[in-house]
Formats: structure tokens, C-alpha cells, sequence
């Protein structure tokens, strides 16, 4: 048993150094995220529902309907559809109707891309009374979008996750799917902004390689 | 006096009903804001400018909730606990001198009284968690006994050695007994008691635990017990509960003060009036607060250790030795 006037010292040392930690907290300022107010921005890589991505010269989707995403996909939660536009080459995007009940955000439709036509969006405030909501279709939703940005002039202003995003034409010596790690540069090439990119791997090839 | 003693009766129940009710209400506030302020967070901030509604939204949420009697409890004693925790306080606060000329009564033995009536407060705890017919209701109001049998001692030790100093247990006369430079005020009296900060650190304790404030908030522990002697109370029965808790700190910090700090003394000697008295309280009641979101809950041997095997003994000896120096040296230094 040490000295008890020296432990009761010590103590009470102790308690006047917790003391002045938390005082010293008290004035620091708040650092918690008021969140109905104000939320965190999402990082690159977050990994939300899939979203079709559009190409900046056209303002259409890019995806051309191979339907490649829908087979890839494990749950059997896309269906694709797709039609011949009038002096087009390809065919494109009609229906893409994303069951968000059954997704399970495996990723494996983005892998499965070969054209970077779809990507995560870092859409997280999902809440809804009726499920009727989590089945989507994300083509409307692109349309809608380009409708509303056509009609104020605002191409590219959108909500956060939806930013119109070029993928960055990748090297045409990879056209296999790439593994999803950390986006690489894009070549340093002149190419289109490439900022939001960064949510998608990139993807072997752009709309170019028709 | 010019005024008529009915009506300095009538203005000092209503002042007092006020005085108890706004700081009850706001203290809860201060804490929620305090609390949050001390983890990095704001707090409340919804209701009302920086969340000054909140009491309201609080009061108007306990009110409206239906007042649950359980089957089998103890209906007198159930209903009268709540009643009882708080009345103490406010007629603790009835002998308080908040400035030279405001105190609603300034009796002969104020003190006595305030110790008399707080230990009502212990025993409606006690009732109201023997009332409840729950497990955890009473091994609270086990422990509520126990901690305040173990905290009165050190207390009342503490305060006999200032009364020794004063010669009076008028509260009134205790702070103009303290007047003049700071270095009047009991705290820092070292040449009538030279343990006389140590003595105000016991006080201050004992009053966290006599009101069951964090560190010591072993009748509410609500990780271990639930609500402790609370747990069956629900709407307003538990908000009188909750309010009487800081009712009590309310009236341990305005004890503090007067025996303390100097009451309405102001520390130069000059402009001495109630903003002292309410700026000494109120540093008091931040410091309740400061502590309980700084320190972890003791367990309870570790309560009662710090009670029997400290505090006793330290407060005892700072008896003797002031009854010593006052008996050779005489009180008025």
C-alpha cells in the first residue's frame, strides 16, 4: 500500500487534468454535421445504386442497350431494353429499370460494362414509405434530367451525384474489363473534364470505339 | 419594511415558485447544451434561437403524457414521492440570502433548517423507489440510503467547522461575515482553518453526492438500474423527479455560496449585491455540470470508500484542528 495522502494526490491530480481537457473541449468548436441541414459529401468511391451515365456531347445516355449488366446481374434486378433510333448505328437506351429492393450492390453490372455506361451514384437518402419507389427506371430518370437541365440552360448542374461525367477514354490496348481499384490517371490526353469520373473504374472503352 | 407582510409573503412564494421552477426548467437546458458543447456536438438547436424552447417542448411532452399507476405498487407513497422530493428545495430556498435585503425569511437557524428539510429529499427518493414495486426502484432506493448516510458526515462536518468560524447559523449573518476582499470569504479563510479549500472540495462532494449528480449518480444509474427509483414514473411524475434534481443543485450551489463564497459579497469589497450571489451560483452549477460530463460513474465501494476512508477522516481532522486554533487563538483574527 503506497502513501495514501500521496495516492489521494494523485487522484485527485488526475481529476483536475480530465478537468481541464474538457473544459478545454467545451470552447473548440462543433464538429458533428447538422444533418437534415447540411450532410457529408460523399466520397468518389461510395458505392450508392447504379445511375446511367451521359454522354456530354450528345446529352443521351450512353448505354446502347447490350444488355450485358442485365446478365451479369446476380439478383436479377435490371432489365434492359433497347431500340433502334431512325439514322443511328446503334441501337439505344429505352428501359432500364434498376429493383433496387433486390440489388444487393455487388457491383457486378458496372464490372460488366464494357462502355462505362453505368456507374455508382453517391445517392444515399433512400428512405421511402412505399416500395414501389426502389423500382426505378433510370433511363426516365435521365431523360427527365436532360429534359430539366435543356430547360434552364444548365447542362451539368444537377445534384451532386449526378453530374454529367465523361468517363476518361481509356488506352485501347485494355479492353478487358479493368478490376475496380483506385481509378488510375486518365492518359494525359485532351480530354473532356474528368473530375467525377473517379466513381466509376474506368471503363475500357468510351463512346468512341463504335 | 414598507411592504405589508402578506404580500411579502405572497411575493416571495410566487418568486421563489419562479425563481425554483425557471432554473429547474433552464438547468436542464444548460446541461443538454453544456453536455453538448463538452463532447464537440451543439447540443440543442432546433427549438427556438439555440434551442431555448426546448424546456417547453419538454414540459409540454411530460404533461401531455398519461400519469401511469402500476398495479401493485404503493398509490400514497407512489403519488407522494414525487411531491415530496420537491418541496425541500424550494423551502430550503425560502431562508437563502440572495442580497443584503432579499431573503424570503431570515431565521436564526437557516442552516439547520436547509440540512433538516434536504434530508426529505433522501427519503422521497427512497419512498418513491420502495413505492414502486421494481427491482431496480429498490436497489436504488437501497443505495440512495447509503450514499447519504455516508455523505451527511463529511457534510455537516464541514459545515459545523464554519459555523465554528462564524459563531452563527444565520445565513444571513454567515456572508456579512465574509466581507470586504475575497480573502474574507470561508474558502479561502486559511488563517481560521488552514485546510479551509480542502474543506470547500468536501463540501462540494458531498453536495454532487447528496444530490445524486454525476460521479455519484448511483440512484439513477441508468446504464445499470434503468431509471433507478425513477423507473416506474412516467409523464410529469418523472419530469417532477427530474426537475427536483436540479432544484437541489440549485439550492446546494446557493449553500455552497453563502457558506463559501461569500454570498452576495463581491471580491473587491465594492458594488457588493445579487449578481454576485447569481454569478458565484451559477459558476457553481456549470462546475455540476462540467463534472458529470468530465468524470465516469464511480461504482458503488468506490462511493462509499471515498466517503468512509477519506473524506470522514479529512473532514474530522479539519474540525479538530479548527476547533483548536479557534479555541487558543480565538475566532476573530
Amino acid at each position: 500500500m503506497s502513501n495514501p495522502i500521496k495516492e489521494v494526490y494523485d487522484g485527485f491530480k488526475s481529476l483536475v487534468t480530465g478537468m481541464r481537457i474538457t473544459i478545454g473541449e467545451f470552447f473548440k468548436p462543433t464538429i458533428t454535421v447538422q444533418y437534415p441541414h447540411e450532410s457529408l459529401k460523399m466520397p468518389a468511391r461510395f458505392r450508392g445504386h447504379i445511375e446511367l451515365v451521359r454522354d456530354p456531347e450528345t446529352g443521351r445516355a450512353v448505354c446502347f442497350a447490350c444488355k450485358l449488366c442485365e446478365r451479369a446481374c446476380p439478383s436479377d434486378c435490371i432489365t434492359v431494353d433497347g431500340a433502334k433510333l431512325e439514322g443511328a448505328k446503334k441501337k439505344s437506351v429505352t428501359l432500364y429499370q434498376l429493383d433496387f429492393t433486390k440489388c444487393s450492390l455487388c457491383g457486378s453490372c458496372v464490372e460488366a460494362c464494357r462502355d462505362g455506361a453505368i456507374r455508382f451514384s453517391r445517392e444515399f437518402n433512400l428512405a421511402s414509405t412505399s416500395k414501389d419507389e426502389f423500382v426505378m427506371d433510370l433511363f426516365k430518370r435521365l431523360e427527365a434530367e436532360r429534359e430539366a437541365a435543356e430547360g434552364t440552360n444548365r447542362l451539368a448542374v444537377g445534384s451532386p451525384s449526378e453530374k454529367v461525367a465523361v468517363p476518361a477514354p481509356a488506352p485501347a490496348t485494355a479492353p478487358s474489363v479493368p478490376a475496380p481499384v483506385l481509378p488510375a490517371t486518365p492518359p494525359a490526353t485532351s480530354t473532356p473534364p474528368v473530375s467525377t469520373s473517379a466513381t466509376t473504374p474506368p471503363p475500357a472503352a468510351s463512346g468512341e470505339s463504335k | 419594511m414598507s411592504v405589508p407582510e402578506p404580500i411579502r409573503l405572497i411575493l416571495f412564494v410566487a418568486g421563489l415558485m419562479g425563481f425554483v421552477g425557471f432554473n429547474a426548467a433552464y438547468l436542464v437546458w444548460v446541461e443538454r447544451k453544456g453536455a453538448g458543447r463538452f463532447q464537440r456536438r451543439p447540443g440543442p438547436n432546433e427549438a427556438g434561437w439555440a434551442g431555448l424552447l426546448q424546456p417547453i417542448a419538454d414540459a409540454a411532452k411530460l404533461m401531455s403524457k398519461q400519469l401511469i399507476v402500476p398495479a401493485g405498487v404503493d398509490r400514497t407513497l407512489f403519488r407522494a414521492a414525487p411531491l415530496m422530493v420537491m418541496a425541500p428545495a424550494m423551502i430550503g430556498l425560502a431562508v437563502v440570502p440572495f442580497s443584503e435585503s432579499l431573503a424570503a425569511r431570515n431565521i436564526n437557524v437557516g442552516l439547520l433548517m436547509i440540512f433538516a428539510f434536504g434530508s426529505i429529499n433522501v427519503m422521497a427518493v427512497m419512498l418513491g423507489g420502495w413505492a414502486s414495486r421494481n427491482k431496480y426502484a429498490i436497489i436504488s432506493a437501497a443505495r440512495v440510503v447509503s450514499q447519504n448516510v455516508a455523505y451527511e458526515i463529511p457534510m455537516l462536518l464541514v459545515v459545523i467547522t464554519i459555523i465554528m468560524g462564524t459563531g452563527t447559523m444565520n445565513l444571513h449573518e454567515i456572508v456579512q461575515d465574509q466581507a470586504g476582499w475575497f480573502w474574507n470569504w470561508n474558502i479561502f479563510r486559511v488563517w481560521v482553518n488552514p485546510l479551509a479549500p480542502i474543506t470547500f472540495l468536501i463540501f462540494f462532494t458531498c453536495m454532487l453526492a447528496e444530490t445524486n449528480r454525476a460521479p455519484f449518480d448511483m440512484a439513477e444509474a441508468e446504464s445499470e438500474l434503468v431509471a433507478g427509483a425513477y423507473t416506474e414514473y412516467s409523464g410529469m411524475g418523472f419530469g417532477v423527479f427530474f426537475m427536483a434534481e436540479y432544484a437541489n443543485i440549485l439550492l446546494g450551489c446557493s449553500v455552497g455560496t453563502v457558506l463559501f463564497l461569500g454570498g452576495w459579497q463581491s471580491p473587491f469589497g465594492l458594488w457588493s449585491g445579487l449578481i454576485w450571489f447569481l454569478l458565484k451560483l451559477y459558476f457553481l452549477v456549470f462546475s455540476v455540470v462540467w463534472i458529470r460530463w468530465t468524470f465516469p460513474r464511480t461504482q458503488f465501494y468506490g462511493l462509499l470508500n471515498l466517503s468512509w476512508k477519506i473524506l470522514i477522516p479529512v473532514s474530522l481532522f479539519t474540525f479538530i484542528l479548527s476547533s483548536a486554533i479557534i479555541k487558543l487563538l480565538g475566532h476573530r483574527l
